[in-house]
């Protein structure tokens, strides 16, 4: 099967972001490094539309495959996940990621707070999330449980967010060690 | 946060004294909605919500209803009402009585918009909705047909997107902040408790509906609920799932067809 290609645990990378946010996944996926033990999974808030625009214009950016989430999927190295509009995601303890049609969390879903709740105990040290612009306050929950599960986490500079509400508030609650610009998400990303 | 042993200690507990298997659910999702609920109803102590649920009927039904998801919506992914309305209902539309089956129906939107859907196209007085679901407070607030009219302005969008052409409000009447659905549309449908678990198979249909309830099963339970599915469908019936939900990778897929882009599956043979 497919997952048995790597021993070692995957490490995983969760992005969330709001407004403002496409614009820096627009510069920094095409820039990231094929890493096979790395998943990476997006969580933006968008609306609901039919098609999966949003995967198309991602794929179209970067070399490495970009597909949206389904429902059991088991998450596989070297691929950029993108959580369906309207679902939650929540990670199993089996690699596998399960969509949820739950209530809105923050008038959200998906909801990047539920995402990286779900993930932080689930994959601890090996999950690193990263905040980035947004005019909600999404998030900053989960990056709290991110820390408390000795996870790592990082946020966008709120000086290069488009809309800054939302990385501010990490940084005033949860003091990061690591506040990045777009550019420097780069190699911190390719350095995980 | 509750730690997964103890998920797995209440969900034995559940099952032993009352019968529901929630052992085969996502366990992401139960977590979760555990954890919501430990906070929720404010818990001092794992022990002391092990206790209550032991000891307390009533608040089982509580437990019940707050780690199934009941969240719902009318004429939801307009898309694929539109393709039961374009696609499925004409050829329904030519046997002499239509049997479906909403299963996993919450408190009933779904099987509403279906309701109306017929009705436009000649069809509701020779249907028969079955409509089911493990939850049989939902199953009450379904067989009522009153919905917050707050909800009215979305679903009256959603039912223009999906090809609706009257005025929607024509299908309810409003008091205070809740509003009716016609009797003529609940006429046709028959409500009843079914857990998609342990009960089996009671009819045959011309169409099963089974929207966003799959994503809380793990795989294995998917798998025998598509195989309860594909034993209570006749040749040529169809299966629609949710906007996420596939039949691509259960043990039944040979004999199944995609129609179109929606989530529609035919039965081959
Ligand atoms: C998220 S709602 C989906 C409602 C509707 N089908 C829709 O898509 O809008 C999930 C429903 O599945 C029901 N459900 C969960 N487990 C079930 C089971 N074992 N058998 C039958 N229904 C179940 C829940 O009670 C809930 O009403």
């Amino acid at each position: 099967m497919a997952q048995d290609r790597i021993t070692a645990p995957l490490k995983l990378l969760i992005i969330g972001g709001s407004a403002g946010s496409l614009t820096v996944l627009l510069k920094v996926l095409p820039a990231l490094n094929y890493n096979v033990s790395l998943s990476i999974v997006i969580v933006v808030h968008r609306k609901n539309t039919p098609d999966s625009t949003l995967a198309d214009l991602l794929a179209s950016r970067t070399k490495i495959h970009v597909k949206e989430i389904e429902d059991k999927e088991s998450l596989l190295g070297g691929t950029i996940y993108l959580a369906p509009p309207d679902y939650h995601i929540l990670f199993e303890n089996n690699g596998a990621v399960s969509l949820d049609f739950s209530e809105k969390v923050n008038f959200s879903r998906p909801s990047i707070d539920v995402a990286f709740e779900s993930a932080a105990e689930v994959y601890k040290e090996r999950l690193t999330c990263i905040l980035l612009s947004g005019a909600s306050s999404d998030g900053v929950k989960g990056l709290a449980e991110v820390k408390r599960n000795n996870g790592n986490f990082a946020v966008q500079d709120p000086s290069t967010a488009q809309a800054p509400y939302m990385p501010q508030q990490a940084v005033n609650k949860l003091h990061p060690n690591t506040v990045l610009t777009p550019e420097a998400m780069i190699g911190f990303i390719n350095g995980l | 946060m509750i730690e997964d042993e103890n998920i797995d200690i209440l969900v034995n507990d559940v099952f032993e004294l009352y019968g529901y298997d929630f052992t085969e659910y996502s366990k992401a999702s139960l977590k979760r909605r555990i954890s919501r609920l430990y906070t929720l109803d404010k818990f001092p102590s794992f022990a002391e919500l092990r206790y209550k649920i032991k000891n307390d009927p009533g608040y089982l039904k509580r437990f019940v209803e707050e780690i199934t998801v009941n969240v719902t919506e009318m004429f939801r992914d307009p898309s694929f009402y539109l393709a039961l309305r374009n696609e499925i209902l004409p050829k329904l539309g030519t046997y002499p009585y239509i049997r479906i089956w909403h299963a996993g129906c919450s408190t009933g939107e779904e099987v509403y918009s279906m309701a109306i859907l017929l009705k436009e196209a000649g069809l509701l007085s020779k249907s028969i909705i079955y409509a089911t679901d493990i939850n049989p407070d939902v199953l009450e607030k379904a067989r009522v047909g009153i919905f917050p009219i707050a909800n009215m302005k979305l679903y009256s969008e959603n039912y223009i997107a999906s090809g609706g052409r009257l005025d929607f409000s024509s299908y309810y009447s409003a008091n205070y902040d809740g509003v009716k659905f016609d009797e003529s549309l609940t006429k046709q449908m028959v409500f009843s408790a079914h857990n998609l678990v342990s009960d089996g198979s009671f009819n045959e249909f011309h169409l099963i509906v089974c929207r966003n309830v799959l994503i809380y099963f793990d795989k294995q339970l998917q798998d025998k609920v598509f195989q309860l599915f594909d034993k209570s469908m006749g040749k040529l019936a169809y299966l629609a799932l949710g906007s996420k939900e596939t039949v691509k990778f259960s043990s039944i897929h040979l004999h199944y067809k995609q129609v179109g882009k929606e989530k529609i599956w035919r039965k081959t043979e």
